[in-house]
C-alpha cells in the first residue's frame, strides 16, 4: 500500500479549491536499470473524487503523469467541515482512498 | 468438486448476474473502475492517432482554450501544465504531448459543477507540442503550445 495522499481543501468563494500530491512512482515502463533490464511500468490509471456521494472529477491517465502526481482543480457545491474523497487505482491493481475535510477560505 | 458451485460461477460471468450484484450492493462501483482505462487511446503514438482513438478527429483550434506551461522546462520529469477552457459546457479535457513515446497522457471527465481547470506535472522526452483537447456539447476542440525540454524526462 502506498504512502496517503496529501490533500488540501479549502473554500475559494462559492468554489472548493482541491490540491492533491499523491504518493506513487509512475514507472514509465521506457526506463533500464543499471543491468540493462526493462523497468515494468506501474503508473496509476484511473483516480476519482467524490464530495457528497457525487463524482467532482474523474481522469484516466497514462505513464507520462510525472512521478508523485500532483493535481489541482476547483469545484462547486461544497461547504467548510464536508469531505472530499480522493481514491487512485494503479495498472497493476494496488489502490488508494484517502479524505480531507474542507477548511474555511 | 460441487457442481452447483461450478453452475454459480459460470451464471455469475454473464453480466446481468454482475448488474444485479451491483445493484445489490454486492460489487462496489470502485471495483470496476479500473476497466475504464481507454487502451487504444494511451496505445497510441502520433496526434492524429490519438485524436482518432478518442473520437475527436473532426477537431477545430480554439482560441478559447488556455495552456499555461513554462516555455522553457530544464526537467523534463516534473513540467508543470495548466488548461483552462472557457467553451461553454465542457465535458472532458485531455492532454497530449506529441513527441512522447505515447501521445495521450491523460483525460480528465469534468462533470457539471466542476470548473473546466486543471493543473498537473507531466513527463516530457523532449521538446515538444503539448495539445489540450476539449469535448464541448458534443464537439472537440485543440489548443497547442511548443515546450523547449532541456533535459528529457523519459529516458533517464
Amino acid at each position: 500500500m502506498a504512502d496517503p495522499m496529501r490533500i488540501r481543501a479549502s473554500m475559494s468563494g462559492d468554489k472548493v479549491e482541491v490540491r492533491v500530491l499523491m504518493s506513487h512512482e509512475m514507472e514509465t515502463g521506457q526506463r533500464k536499470d543499471a543491468s540493462g533490464a526493462v523497468v515494468p511500468a506501474h503508473f496509476i490509471q484511473n483516480v476519482t473524487v467524490t464530495h457528497g456521494g457525487k463524482t467532482v472529477l474523474s481522469a484516466q491517465w497514462g505513464t507520462s503523469i510525472s512521478k508523485n502526481p500532483f493535481m489541482h482543480f476547483r469545484f462547486k457545491g461544497g461547504k467548510p467541515g464536508e469531505k472530499v474523497t480522493i481514491s487512485w487505482v494503479d495498472n497493476k491493481g494496488d489502490r488508494r482512498s484517502d479524505e480531507a475535510v474542507i477548511s474555511g477560505g | 468438486m460441487n457442481e452447483k458451485r461450478r453452475e454459480l460461477l459460470k451464471a455469475a460471468s454473464g453480466s446481468g448476474v454482475l448488474a444485479l450484484a451491483a445493484a445489490a450492493g454486492l460489487i462496489k462501483p470502485g471495483d470496476a473502475f479500473a476497466q475504464q482505462w481507454n487502451k487504444a487511446a494511451f496505445d497510441t503514438k502520433s496526434f492524429a492517432a490519438t485524436l482518432k482513438a478518442l473520437g475527436a478527429s473532426g477537431s477545430t483550434e480554439s482560441a478559447q482554450i488556455q495552456i499555461t506551461a513554462p516555455d522553457i522546462a530544464e526537467n523534463g520529469a516534473v513540467v508543470p501544465i495548466t488548461i483552462e477552457s472557457a467553451i461553454p459546457k465542457t465535458d472532458t479535457i485531455a492532454i497530449l504531448i506529441e513527441k512522447n513515446p505515447n501521445t495521450l497522457s491523460a483525460d480528465f471527465d469534468i462533470p457539471a459543477g466542476t470548473d473546466p481547470f486543471i493543473t498537473t506535472r507531466i513527463k516530457m522526452a523532449e521538446t515538444s507540442n503539448i495539445y489540450a483537447v476539449v469535448k464541448a456539447d458534443g464537439k472537440y476542440y485543440h489548443a497547442a503550445k511548443e515546450i523547449k525540454v532541456t533535459l528529457g524526462g523519459c529516458g533517464g
